[in-house]
């Protein structure tokens, strides 16, 4: 026996040991390189905590656990209990209104007594579930009335959402449930005429929005006109990633944020930390990892075997990306200030194990397909 | 669902897809542009915004010096102590903190809770300053967020009340507020050192950069005073100042030739380690700050200038007549009429009458011009902040009634300094010396104030105050010969004139009389235990402190033993604990 045939058993039966965890080995290697990145980040942006470092792998443990877990499950469970999903999330998103616990002064949390967690991160999986399952019963592209019908679905748990009030996570649903709708084959002229009626409602919009919130937005244009208030995050994360360079000052090396300049700096604004530690070199990199994850998702979306799985799966990795460049674009000074964690790196345990679970339903699209070639 | 609808999937249209990917294009296009632009072209300017964020110049309090006798005995010491500090709205978000806190530094939570609440809004807040080493320890190591320690010097006085009133005291910025601390404050307090630092946010240091200043500490003061005579002075003076129910009360010790203070105590005093104490009244140096008409103790000055310009001699006779004169509406009294008399005698009976014949004889003019040769009329320039200034008018405006009270004391204001100055100018045949607080003063040529013959033949009078039938027989020194002279100034009524049961008894000597080392004077204010004669009152403690001076400085006996009053008891006199009996190092 040569080397080489042992290898290549060798390699057979590794794949086929991730055949039968139902995980999809690029992607997981992917996820885990970021993740990696964003703890290694995270200890120098939480001031040399290793208690952090380890409270997030706990966290990232468990997401893989519940990864895992949600890849067993077969495509078509997740669609036939998209409903039932769907309504639970919407309820408990309501339920936050209610009796939601405060922090800084807006309602996301739920307190379940041993858990405490934010709903509208559950409703940004079970949206696109919603959307692709529902669009999954017409013959695509849809007609206008199923078109507004998913409107419908995306709309309601949005302006829930939005009124807590959580404008980033409002926008990361909208996004799910576009882009399922979009993949479903929207036509060009919806597209448009949608993109035109926002534009006349957005002066109804602005007027809608909460003072900070405005606040955020009129700062983007001109951040150094309050730098002691909402401009102060803007400020110092610009000179936070500028005097990062090309190079970065190296890892431990930063100081805006290390020196709590830079409030934030392990959760929503750890990208800044980042950069600054690790310059344009370590950005490039950052976002090839990004790129690569949405890449392999949309790969997947691609070899989809049905509408639903199409849908979601490109749903997902869409809404990932926009995810990343929601944060990116926030703390980098393109987009005014919404409280998005830029996802697998910033502190923090809800989003971490719902993005993860979403990569489950991808894992769980790609290795449930039924070999037709072969 | 039918499945076989699903195997037909068509691929998904190509410029949707497209558009897909245009869409990650252009945001990754715009993440990354954006990044050039702030890590590239911008990166200059944000690297320079965040150094002024960091970088920040501390200054370092320098070493506080020492002030010290002239023995070298410390009467003021820095020690290092640290204030706790804090950022409160970081403080009070965390209550638990607030709690442990407020029970270290012994107040309740609400009270400290209270204090932080008012003062939210800012950045840099007090909460107690000069904690000894130990205790900002235990503070700090409660971890307290926002709350940090900063080093500075406390200063303590190791004498206490004793020299509180030379000494003065500095403020809780260690700023000199009020005696040498303050006249000599540039001296003492150094120059501050400065190093740039790295701060964090909320003000904390997390490194230092290399160039750094580093403070320099002051330079020590030596004053002039002997610490054991201060404190020789200081008790006697209380003793007598209690025991006579007086308001207040001061004595003077000073070096007759090189005109150093020695000793300059002053009742009510107050302990500048006690902040309770430091009330004006009780701070106020009363032989440096205040003025008082100085009476009967301007006579020899006067009878000096008489001899001087010699309108009379030693030997001249004088007749006060019934004890009473009359100067226009004005009459001048004696305590006991004296008759006819040696000038000797009666400046040991301290005639009033006598006085305002020498003065009507030699005219205002002469008078007034014998008190400006003993300084009367200058500054003593002591260097002390707010010595008073003395109060002679010109004689151009006095009128025969002013030049006769002017020539027994009233009518002129001056403070002790300057009589001890006029003293030390007899006691030192004649040459005044310039009047010295620290050993640094640049030496002055002592000013010539009369011949050597007269400033002797004063001596030699004056002895007569302090022996049997003079004065101030209780002036006696037992083993020395003391010259001096009492006075017991009636104090001005708040209606105007004088009053008849307010006083002020002062006794000024020397000794030896005939080679004089020390001049002292003891004056008390208003005695209210029935005795208010200078000679009774006063000479009682200048016989007590110069006696144990004369003793701690060794300075020789210059009576011999059959002259000595053989019912005089040697008396007793304990000195200040740790304090040995050397010679000063003059």
């Amino acid at each position: 026996m040569s080397p080489f045939h042992r290898s290549s058993n060798d390699d057979t039966r590794v794949r086929k040991l991730f055949d039968v965890l139902h995980i999809d080995p690029v992607l997981l290697c992917l996820l885990l390189a970021v993740c990696a990145l964003g703890l290694t980040v995270l200890y120098s942006a939480s001031g040399h905590s290793i208690a952090m470092v380890i409270n997030q792998a706990e966290r990232l443990l468990i997401g893989l656990v519940v990864m895992t877990a949600a890849a067993q499950a077969p495509p078509e469970i997740y669609r036939s209990a998209a409903p039932w999903f769907y309504g639970f999330a919407l309820l408990l998103c309501a339920l936050t209104l209610v009796l939601g616990d405060h922090a800084k002064g807006a309602q996301r949390w739920l307190d379940l007594g041993v858990l405490r967690f934010q709903p509208s991160e559950l409703m940004k999986l079970a949206m696109p579930i919603m959307v692709a399952a529902f669009l999954h019963l017409f013959t695509l592209p849809p007609r206008w009335h199923a078109v507004v019908l998913t409107l419908m679905l995306i709309g309601l748990p949005t302006v829930v959402v939005m009124v807590q009030p959580d404008l980033g996570t409002s926008l990361l649903i909208v996004a799910a449930g576009g882009f399922a709708l979009y993949l479903g084959g929207l036509r060009w002229q919806y597209i448009f005429g949608a993109l035109a009626a926002i534009g006349a409602a957005a002066p109804i919009l602005w007027a809608r929005l909460h003072d900070y919130q405005r606040q955020r937005i009129l700062t983007l244009f001109d951040p150094e006109s309050d730098p002691l208030g909402t401009g102060y995050h803007i400020a110092q994360s610009k000179i936070a990633i500028g005097s990062g360079g090309v190079f970065g000052k190296g890892w431990l090396e930063g100081t805006q944020a290390k020196l709590d300049f830079l409030p934030e700096s392990h959760t929503d604004f750890i990208f800044a930390v980042f950069a600054e530690e690790l310059g344009l070199i370590g950005i490039c990199v950052l976002l090839t990892l990004y790129l690569a994850i949405v890449g392999r998702g949309l790969y997947i979306a691609a070899r989809a075997q049905d509408s639903f799985q199409r849908l979601l799966a490109g749903s997902l990795a869409m809404t990932f990306f926009v995810y990343v460049f929601i944060n990116m674009g926030m703390v980098i000074g393109l987009l005014p200030v919404v409280g998005v964690p830029l996802p697998l790196m910033s502190y923090g345990g809800t989003s971490m194990v719902s993005l993860l679970a979403g990569f489950g339903l991808l894992m769980s699209i790609h290795t449930h397909r039924k070999l037709l070639a072969s | 669902m039918s499945n076989d609808v699903n195997y037909k999937l068509k691929p998904v249209q190509r410029w949707r897809r497209l558009a897909v990917l245009g869409l990650l294009g252009v945001g990754s296009l715009l993440v990354c542009g954006r990044a050039f632009h702030l890590q590239v072209v911008e990166r200059e300017f944000l690297t320079k915004q965040g150094d002024k964020r960091q970088v920040r110049v501390v200054t370092l309090p320098g070493h506080r010096a020492a002030i010290r006798d002239r023995r070298g005995e410390p009467l003021a010491l820095s020690a290092p102590v640290d204030s706790i500090w804090c950022v409160p709205s970081a403080l009070l978000a965390s209550p638990e903190h607030v709690a442990a806190l407020a029970k270290v530094l012994k107040q309740t939570p609400r009270e400290l809770t209270q204090f932080l609440d008012e003062r939210a809004t800012r950045q840099f807040v007090y909460i107690e300053r000069g904690l000894p080493p130990d205790e900002a320890r235990r503070v700090l190591a409660l971890k307290a967020p926002g709350v940090f320690s900063t080093r500075e010097y406390r200063r303590y006085y190791p004498a206490g009340e004793v020299a509180g009133q030379i000494v003065g005291f500095t403020d809780v910025d260690g700023r000199g507020q009020e005696g040498m601390e303050m006249s000599y404050d540039e001296t003492l307090r150094g120059i501050a050192g400065s190093r740039r630092v790295i701060r964090d946010a909320r003000g904390r240091i997390v490194e230092d950069t290399d160039d750094a200043v580093p403070a320099q500490p002051g330079a020590d003061l030596a004053l002039s005073m002997d610490l054991r005579l201060q404190y020789l002075a200081y008790r006697e003076l209380k003793n007598s100042v209690l025991a006579n129910r007086a308001k207040g009360g001061l004595v003077v010790v000073a070096d007759a030739r090189t005109g150093e203070l020695l000793a300059v105590a002053s009742q009510p005093g107050f302990n500048p380690n006690n902040v309770e104490d430091r009330k004006p009244g009780r701070m106020r140096n009363r032989a440096i700050v205040d003025s008082f008409e100085p009476g009967s103790t301007v006579k020899p000055l006067l009878v000096a200038q008489a001899l001087e310009i010699g309108a009379f001699r030693p030997n001249s006779h004088i007749d006060t007549g019934a004890g009473w004169m009359q100067v226009g509406r004005l009459t001048v009294r004696d305590v006991h009429a004296q008759g006819d008399a040696d000038i000797a005698t009666l400046l040991a009976k301290s005639s009033n009458v006598a006085a305002a014949k020498i003065g009507m004889q030699i005219g205002a003019e002469n008078v007034w011009q014998g008190f400006q040769r003993f300084g009367l009329g200058d500054r003593v320039a002591s260097g002390f902040p707010g010595e008073s200034a003395p109060l002679l008018r010109p004689y151009m405006q006095w009128g025969q009634i002013a030049t006769a009270t002017a020539s027994y004391g009233y009518g002129l204001s001056v403070n002790a300094l300057h009589l001890v100055r006029a003293y030390a100018a007899l006691g030192n045949d004649g040459l005044m010396p310039h009047l010295r607080l620290t050993m640094d003063q640049p030496l002055q040529p002592p000013q010539r104030a009369v011949s050597a013959e007269t400033a002797r033949e004063l001596r030699r009078m004056l002895e007569l105050v302090a022996m049997r039938g003079g004065t101030a027989s209780r002036a006696a020194i037992p083993g020395y010969r003391v010259a001096g002279k009492t006075g017991t100034v009636r104090k001005v009524a708040a209606t105007g004139g004088y009053d008849t049961d307010r006083h002020q008894s002062v006794f000024i000597g020397m000794v030896p009389a005939e080679n004089p080392r020390l001049i002292g004077l003891v004056m008390i204010d208003e005695p209210a235990a029935g005795d208010y004669y200078g000679g009774v009152v006063a000479a009682p403690v200048f016989s007590t402190v110069l006696q144990g001076a004369l003793r701690l400085l060794q300075i020789a006996p210059d009576a011999c033993s059959k002259d000595c009053p053989p019912d005089v008891p040697p008396a007793q006199l304990a000195m200040p604990s740790g304090v040995d009996v050397a010679e000063p190092r003059t």
